[in-house]
């Protein structure tokens, strides 16, 4: 509008002192701004530096390779495979549904699995790979390779997975790994970050788990910079790990394949030792499993008719069994007679088919009675008397102790799962177990391995072991870590008489070997393999007087559960030992028929480090035994594939 | 210009009004600009194509209109303040009523490819509308009761619509750009002195009620105040954003990341790279040095300004300019409080820098009002 000159100027004084008013606050406001940028850029901007590393750079594990587990010739045990999987990324894929519902039709998928993973890449962030399918055969996961235009967002991928390529022989022994559970976190102090990885393996029992440390190895790191989605944008620097250390087992995998072969569908267990170092060549427990199964993750019904079967295939009966010796005892009651000076080398007793002692009657094996028995011959025969005689003279304390020296009653400290200490029973022993004294009674029953005493084949062996090289050797599953290999220290003189310990191999020589023998049928012909042993059957059931009157029932006749053991120990060669074996039967009857021709298979494969030479077969056997070694599912030497059917 | 400016004691005309631009603001406009198109580029990870390209055509379109806007005589826009104010506001009902909502709950109408924001309309609208009511109104009747009321109720009016849109940043920038008008216009220090008196009391009443038995809000609503007035309270919700500019901006140091080369907005740390927080982005990238250097473009943007503006003799154009000028600086400096944490986060972009059609468009157009101002007084 129109002014007067006065309000032209009123207006334009008022605008001016109001303008410049403004701007002064305007600068002042721009002040501040200046100098709070300042503050954060120059004054604090170390701090803020740190805190956008924090953000942007993450560490990230990178699982190191697990150790391999072979056997003493470096054949492979455990190893680890490529486990062929699909993943899929939501990001990436587009439309799911279709992608998802594509892949279905080229990869076995059930309906289930489908949903289930759909639901998953739903629930998880865009970028998140989520396994569609595990351990694919190569020809899915390459049909998945070759569609992957057709498949956006689907990435086969590789990683590694535990295999057991010698499955069974080995499930007990080396056992298994499986995915990380609580219990395993909760068992550690510390545990490693690495465990807390998906799909991270550990061992869960046998050498896996016992050796963990050397196996696992050390984890890499990888430091990654990551966007606010957390997705890895590049890698900015990495630290390699370390691979877990290689193991070499003093087991000789084919041997054990042979062993476990040999023992077939019987509950049973057969240990193999060097006498010299106390290498476990076979350490044997039948039936078996397929440790595969567990990596995997075992479905609940192949769990269940694991447990359910009646020959406990999930036990390790060479070193989690505890049986009675049987007569396989003889020679500790022996020697304790023998060292104590209660006996000498010339005690003789005469066998009647019986002891009387304190009104009760202990019989002999042999009805009628052996008639008088030199040391040597109560060995050949296995008769009982002798040892009912000797042991009252002896007393429970020193066999006991005698035992002990023997290896018996105490654990042997070995990379596996369950092993058993047995039981070396003396009369402070029964009476901290049972509060009870210790009677005469019981003294006899040990005096023939039964009883209080119990004892697994891997005791057994080392006894063997013992008594064979007067030494005092210790078992070893470990033979080489990372290609260093373990020293086997020197064994200790078991300060026993030789020519006690001479007498027993005597004894155990004629059990084979002299026409009388009770294992003669179990011989072996060859003059650089002879054989030395000993047999046993325990019971399972008390015979009653009723019973022996009328006499006893044979094996055959009862229902397995109620048949004896059958046990047997050896050594061979007799006049050089080389390798002490310990075979036990389950309800597999006689000692002498059953255990023996299995001990003296197993020790001939050792000694020959191959199949059991004919030649070394008494030659009315030679047949037989052909065709038996013919139609054992063995499997192949050098690849660990079963030639035949396998034995699941 | 000097020489022009001796020879042609007449307001210019036709083509030669070019020469008589205030060009300092227009060099000042279009370096801000370019470097908020770098930044755009440098945000979207290289990818000119993803923000840059538009927001370069948007600005050449803008600075089209300016031109345009700046050649036609001021008292044509004077003449037009009441047709574009009633538009506005007729359009800010509406929206209110019949809009769309979408990101940041900007609400807009859509006419096929032109998407007409009527809050953004408005801030040129109630500037012009403001100045011509001082020009048209006695000087000695600035201060009386009733004229006070008639502004305030033009400025008061299409704030509460579009806080109704709900618009935070947008309804306090019109409200501020209104009284810096009227400040300017010489209202008198006792109304300014009454509401900032009457706002604080309301403030300190409502904490001080807090905990009492006459509590004046829900503890919930106090709650979210505390949210808002202190981000850090919340890392992971309200104040995640905030955080997150701040450590950009801090880890930027004197002298910067480097071009393209800031972790934080690279890896998507930063919220609202593009838009809201861009300047945390410059910061993190050229540091202090590039930060400050922006502040002072900015601030000789507006000292050009205001000095055009008093140099002016005519009572609107000043008025006209002061106001283009106010609202240029409120935008930036609560943007900048906001991302550097001295100020709660309202939606307010940074004028130039941030990516945005229309928000460009409007403050071209508000230089292209400020320049047909200056080209067009009185000599």
């Amino acid at each position: 509008m129109r002014r007067t000159q006065k309000d032209a100027e009123d207006s334009a004084r008022s605008i001016t002192r109001r303008g410049l008013l403004l701007g002064g606050g305007m600068t002042a406001m721009v002040a501040a701004l200046g100098v709070r940028m300042r503050y954060l850029q120059v004054d604090q901007a170390e701090e803020f530096k740190l805190l956008a590393e924090e953000n942007r750079i993450s560490i990230e594990l990178i699982p190191p390779g697990r150790g391999l587990i072979q056997d003493r010739n470096g054949k492979l045990i455990a190893g680890n495979e490529q486990n062929y999987r699909v993943v899929i990324t939501r990001e990436d894929a587009g439309d799911v549904d279709r992608v998802m519902h594509r892949l279905a039709g080229l990869i076995p998928m059930t309906a289930e699995e489908l949903d289930q993973t759909l639901a998953d890449v739903k629930k998880n962030a865009a970028h998140v790979k989520v396994v569609v399918k595990d351990r694919l055969d190569w020809d899915d996961f390459s049909k998945v390779a070759i569609n992957a235009p057709a498949l956006p967002g689907v990435i086969p991928e590789v990683g590694l997975s535990r295999i057991y390529p010698r499955g069974y022989d080995f499930a007990h022994i080396v056992g298994y790994v499986g995915a990380v559970s609580q219990k395993d976190l909760d068992e550690q102090e510390d545990p490693d970050p690495i465990l807390r990885l998906p799909k991270f393996q550990i061992g869960k029992i046998g050498t896996e788990r016992w050796m963990e440390k050397v196996l696992r190895g050390r984890a890499g790191t990888r430091q990654v910079e990551k966007n606010a989605f957390g997705r890895v944008m590049r890698e900015l620097g990495r630290e390699e790990g370390v691979a877990g250390g290689d193991i070499r087992l003093t087991i000789d995998a084919d041997l054990q394949n042979f062993a476990q072969a040999r023992l077939g569908s019987e509950s049973a267990a057969v240990v193999v030792m060097d006498v010299r170092n106390g290498d476990l060549l076979c350490c044997a427990s039948a039936p078996s499993f397929n440790p595969n199964l567990f990596v995997r993750g075992i479905s609940h019904t192949d769990y269940a008719s694991l447990t359910e079967n009646d020959h406990r295939p999930l036990a390790n009966k060479a070193v989690s069994g505890a049986y009675p010796p049987g007569s396989t005892f003889k020679m500790v009651t022996a020697l304790a007679a023998l060292d104590s000076g209660a006996i000498d080398l010339g005690h003789k007793v005469r066998c009647p088919g019986y002891l009387e002692f304190g009104g009760r009657r202990f019989h002999c094996w042999s009805r009628g009675g052996h008639g008088t028995l030199s040391l040597t011959q109560s060995l050949q025969k296995s008769c009982d008397v002798y040892y009912y005689d000797i042991a009252q003279k002896v007393g429970i304390d020193k066999m006991a102790e005698m035992g002990r020296r023997l290896g018996l009653g105490g654990r042997h400290e070995l990379p596996m799962s369950a092993i058993v200490p047995g039981t070396m029973p003396d009369r402070a022993w029964k009476q901290e177990s049972y509060g009870q004294d210790w009677r005469i009674g019981d003294t006899i029953n040990a005096s023939i391995g039964q009883g209080y005493v119990l004892a697994s084949p891997l005791q057994l062996a080392v006894m063997t072991a013992r008594i064979a090289s007067g030494r005092a050797v210790e078992p070893r599953l470990v033979r080489m870590i990372d290609g260093k290999e373990i020293a086997a220290p020197e064994p200790a003189s078991l300060g026993i008489d030789e020519r006690h310990l001479a007498a027993m191999r005597q004894g155990m020589w004629d059990v084979v070997n002299s026409q009388a023998g009770t294992a003669r049928s179990a011989r072996i012909v060859d003059p650089t393999m002879i054989l030395a042993g000993k047999t046993g059957t325990s019971q399972v059931r008390n015979i009653s007087a009723a019973e022996r009157s009328q006499g006893v029932i044979r094996n055959e006749q009862l229902p397995w559960r109620r048949r004896d053991h059958a046990l047997y120990v050896g050594y061979a060669p007799y006049d050089n030992p080389r390798y002490a074996v310990a075979v036990i039967i389950e309800h597999g009857g006689g000692g002498s028929t059953v255990a023996a021709p299995v001990a003296r298979d197993v020790i001939l494969a050792a000694l020959a480090g191959g199949r059991p030479p004919l030649a070394a077969y008494p030659s009315d056997q030679r047949g037989r035994i052909e065709s038996m070694l013919k139609d054992l599912p063995l499997r192949d030497p050098e690849t660990g594939a079963l030639t035949k059917s396998d034995q699941a | 210009m000097a020489f022009f400016e001796n020879r042609l004691k007449q307001a210019p005309t036709g083509i030669r009004k070019v020469l008589y631009l205030n060009w300092q603001v227009i060099v000042l406009v279009t370096a801000v600009s370019a470097v908020g198109i770098l930044m755009l580029w440098s945000v979207a990870g290289g990818d000119f194509n993803l923000w840059a390209r538009r927001q370069a055509q948007v600005f050449a379109a803008g600075m089209v209109l300016m031109f345009m806007v700046a050649m036609v005589p001021v008292w044509f826009w004077r003449s037009m303040a009441g047709i574009a104010y009633l538009t506005s506001f007729v359009l800010l009902i509406i929206v209110d009523l019949y809009g769309v909502v979408g990101m940041g709950a900007q609400r807009w109408i859509d006419f096929g490819p032109l998407r007409l924001q009527p809050s953004e309309m408005m801030k040129f609208s109630l500037v012009l509308m403001l100045a011509a009511y001082y020009d048209w109104l006695d000087i000695r009747k600035v201060s009386r009761p009733l004229w006070v009321l008639i502004p305030v109720l033009l400025t008061s009016l299409p704030t509460v619509l579009v806080l109704m849109q709900p618009n935070l940043g947008t309804s306090l920038m019109l409200l501020m750009a209104g009284a810096a008008v009227m400040f300017a216009a010489g209202v008198s220090y006792w109304y300014f002195a009454a509401v900032t008196g009457v706002v604080v009391g309301t403030v300190v009443a409502v904490f001080q009620s807090r905990g009492t038995e006459w509590q004046l809000l829900h503890d919930y609503q106090f709650r979210r105040i505390d949210t808002f007035l202190d981000p850090s309270a919340d890392p992971l919700g309200a104040g995640y954003n905030i955080i997150q500019a701040k450590i950009a901006l801090g880890s930027g140091g004197w002298s910067g990341k480097g071009f393209m080369q800031g972790t934080q907005s690279r890896l998507n740390y930063l919220p609202e790279k593009q838009t809201d927080f861009i300047f945390s982005t410059l910061a993190e990238e050229f540091g202090f040095v590039g930060a400050f250097s922006l502040l002072i473009l900015y601030a000789l943007i507006i000292g050009f300004c205001m000095i055009s503006a008093l140099q002016n003799r005519d009572r609107f154009s000043s008025l006209l300019i002061i106001g283009v000028a106010a609202n240029f600086f409120f935008y930036i400096a609560v943007n900048l409080s906001m991302v550097m944490g001295m100020a709660p986060v309202v939606g307010v972009p940074l004028p130039l820098m941030s990516y945005g059609g229309s928000a460009m468009l409007v403050i071209l157009v508000g230089f292209g009002l400020m320049q047909s101002a200056h080209v067009h007084r009185p000599r």
